[in-house]
């Protein structure tokens, strides 16, 4: 709130590579104004050259777009390094060279089946995962303005998950057709919601307080049925509930890869209106968008994102809190970017798996366990710093 | 794209508006016409509609009967785009995303003149410059808004505005929670801008002598029907105080800019005998 004196370095530019803009690009305060308005006046195309020729305003965006696209480039590689070992470790033992010829169909059948029906599937689904989970967390962030928002509040993952214990235990279902009934539980838990809090429009605020209340009945419903099964089907039912990737089927993956493809898509699309939304309702009206339509767009979009991460892989706790995090804290100087965060949720998802299969050797956990070891101290960090100061506060 | 700068063709007009919030009435069929090129100022106390009628002029409020019309069209019924091009919007407390810097904020006004087809053009990216440098913020351009004092953040906001390039512009209360010196800065901003642009402007003020400073036109409000409405010298009177505020006062003339003064007494402020 208290003024910074300009001299102060900003809190970006101290990790910054790029310097800090200096006095010499950006001009001091116009103090006469009128000039100033005169300028815009006749600015269709016949203004008088301005005396700086690389505007401001472009200088920074392009800053900007080039730190968002270092971010992005560093996680999607370090995906791909993550990716690339998840097909390389493994029980089996396989060779370098035994994998890749695995993909160019010229290993043994035993080797084809390890490495693309096995680890192919769930590299492919850890990175998926994580993509869904970082780009629905980032549009729950900016759309309700929480940074500790995420789709598990509006019961979207509870709904899911009480669906798939269903399917589970009392249908026996697996592979597509369990994943099917997942993701209609989680948007249906979700719609439900929605419904219940539209009053004149949808706000943040009740959207939120019906979602605890829809996620604690759908909580319910799953632990009713964890108590009245069998010890062996339990074991099964809460390894799926921690969020687990040691199963993904083929079909699955490639399902659930072609939806969210569409989702991605269409959000991509949708950049404008999330960041309209972001300056509240009235302003953004104000600048002609339809607020209370392009809400409902763009987080039932997020909706289905979270539905078929939790269809692929089960509810992985933290990832969607936490990775639009980390990508604000890194891309700094703007409130959203959905590439960034997609990026390093695909890489959290992937890394974690690793950590979950081999960080303790002869002893594999699901990677729920992991992102909720890593997630909770993160977000109690979070909540310690945003007492002191505003919540995504100097870096 | 609309030419922005025929100011003075564009007409306002609330006609036989009714507004209100789930079912209560606040404002019932006012008629309201706002002086293209000037400056109207609406003032009142506390719940008695001005802030209201502002929602209803810049669509935030659809009115239940009655329309606003802008250019003779009901201005819920046109394109919502094509209103933004034409009407700018200053809510009473505009919300900042996070960690957002001054010139993507500022940027996000251009948004009426883009599209996902068409995005940020070196044009936008001056006229964005431009009004950094009017709002006298270009020098904060790579700042963060939330390390910005109160008096530079509603100068930022006003720059969002401006580079909207609405011929007219709505704000309520502009100055809340700001110093006098800020005050004053920001409403001198906004008369440059009327006077050099012949921008429309609108707004709620809370300090009438500060009001009959800058208005050319004073509407005066009382629980949601406009009592008085002209140029200051002629609608501010002890009178017209007492009536709106239930206030007494002494109405003199400003010392600076020779517009009424309004000095109201209280219980332990009274006027000596004579007076």
């Amino acid at each position: 709130m208290t003024p910074r004196p300009n001299s102060t370095p900003e809190p970006v530019g101290a990790s910054d590579p790029t310097p800090p803009i200096s006095n010499e690009c950006i001009p001091e305060p116009t103090l006469d104004v009128e000039s100033g308005l005169r300028n815009t006046l006749d600015d269709k195309g016949s203004r008088v050259a301005h005396p700086n020729s690389a505007s401001t305003t472009h200088t920074l965006r392009n800053r900007l777009r080039l730190r968002t696209v270092a971010v992005c480039t560093v996680f999607f590689v370090l995906l791909a390094a993550l990716f690339t070992v998840t097909l390389l470790l493994g029980e089996a033992g396989l060779t370098a060279r035994e994998v890749f010829e695995a993909f160019t169909g010229q290993a043994a059948p035993v080797v084809q089946f390890v490495v693309l029906e096995l680890r192919l599937p769930r590299a492919a689904a850890a990175a998926l995962v994580g993509v869904c989970l970082g780009v629905a967390g980032a549009v729950f962030q900016s759309v309700l303005r929480n940074p500790l928002a995420s789709p598990d509040i509006i019961g979207v993952t509870s709904g899911a998950a009480a669906a798939g214990i269903v399917g589970v235990l009392i249908f026996r279902l697996s592979g597509l057709s369990l994943m099917a009934v997942v993701v209609l539980g989680g948007i249906l838990a979700a719609a439900v919601v929605g419904l219940l809090a539209w009053r004149h429009g949808m706000q943040g605020f009740r959207l939120v307080l019906i979602g605890i209340g829809v996620a604690a009945v759908c909580t319910a419903i799953t632990s009713y049925m964890m108590t009245k099964v069998e010890l062996r089907d339990a074991t099964v039912a809460y390894t799926w509930l921690t969020g687990s990737l040691a199963s993904v089927q083929v079909g699955a993956v490639t399902v659930a890869a072609i939806g969210a493809a569409a989702c991605l898509a269409l959000l991509a699309l949708s950049t404008r209106k999330l960041r309209a939304l972001e300056l509240g309702d009235d302003t953004a009206t104000g600048l002609g968008f339809h607020v209370e339509q392009d809400r409902v767009i763009v987080l039932a979009l997020a909706v289905v994102l979270t539905a078929l991460a939790v269809g692929v892989a089960g509810p992985i706790s933290f990832v969607a809190l936490m990775a639009p995090h980390i990508a604000r804290r890194l891309v700094g100087g703007t409130s959203l970017s959905l590439a960034a965060s997609a990026a390093v949720g695909g890489a959290l998802v992937s890394g974690a798996d690793l950590l979950a299969q081999y960080a303790i050797p002869g002893q594999a956990f699901p990677v729920g366990v992991v992102t909720g070891a890593l997630g909770a101290p993160y977000l109690a960090w979070l909540l310690s710093r945003s007492s002191s100061s505003r919540p995504g506060g100097n870096a | 794209m609309t030419s922005p700068h025929n100011a003075t063709t564009r007409s306002l007009v609330a006609e036989n508006v009714t507004l209100g919030y789930d079912g209560r009435t606040i404002v019932e069929n006012l008629s309201l016409d706002v002086p293209a090129g000037k400056i109207t100022v609406l003032v009142g106390p506390n719940a008695c509609g001005k802030s209201t009628l502002l929602k209803g002029y810049s669509r935030l409020l659809a009115p239940t009967s009655g329309a606003v019309l802008l250019d003779g069209a009901d201005i819920n019924s046109l394109p919502s785009t094509q209103v933004a091009r034409q009407l700018g919007l200053l809510p009473q407390t505009p919300i900042a995303p996070d960690s957002i810097t001054v010139s993507d904020l500022v940027s996000r006004g251009r948004y009426p003149h883009q599209s996902w087809l068409r995005r940020s053009t070196a044009q936008d990216d001056q006229i964005v410059d431009d009004s950094l440098a009017a709002a006298g913020v270009l020098a904060l351009a790579g700042r963060r808004v939330d390390e910005l004092s109160g008096g530079q953040r509603q100068r930022v906001w006003i720059a969002m505005a401006l580079a909207q390039q609405t011929d007219v512009l709505l704000l309520d209360e502009p100055t809340t929670y700001l110093d006098i010196a800020y005050q004053l800065e920001v409403l001198d901003l906004l008369m440059d801008l009327n006077r050099t642009r012949g921008t429309t402007i609108v707004m709620v003020l809370h300090e009438l002598s500060l009001a009959c400073r800058y208005a050319d036109h004073l509407v005066a409000m009382h629980a949601g029907r406009i009592v008085a409405a002209g140029t200051p010298s002629d609608v501010v009177t002890a009178d017209l105080v007492r009536e709106v505020f239930g206030v007494e006062a002494l109405v003199v003339p400003d010392a600076i800019a020779g517009t009424p003064s309004v000095v109201p007494f209280s219980r332990h402020h009274r006027p000596v005998a004579g007076q």
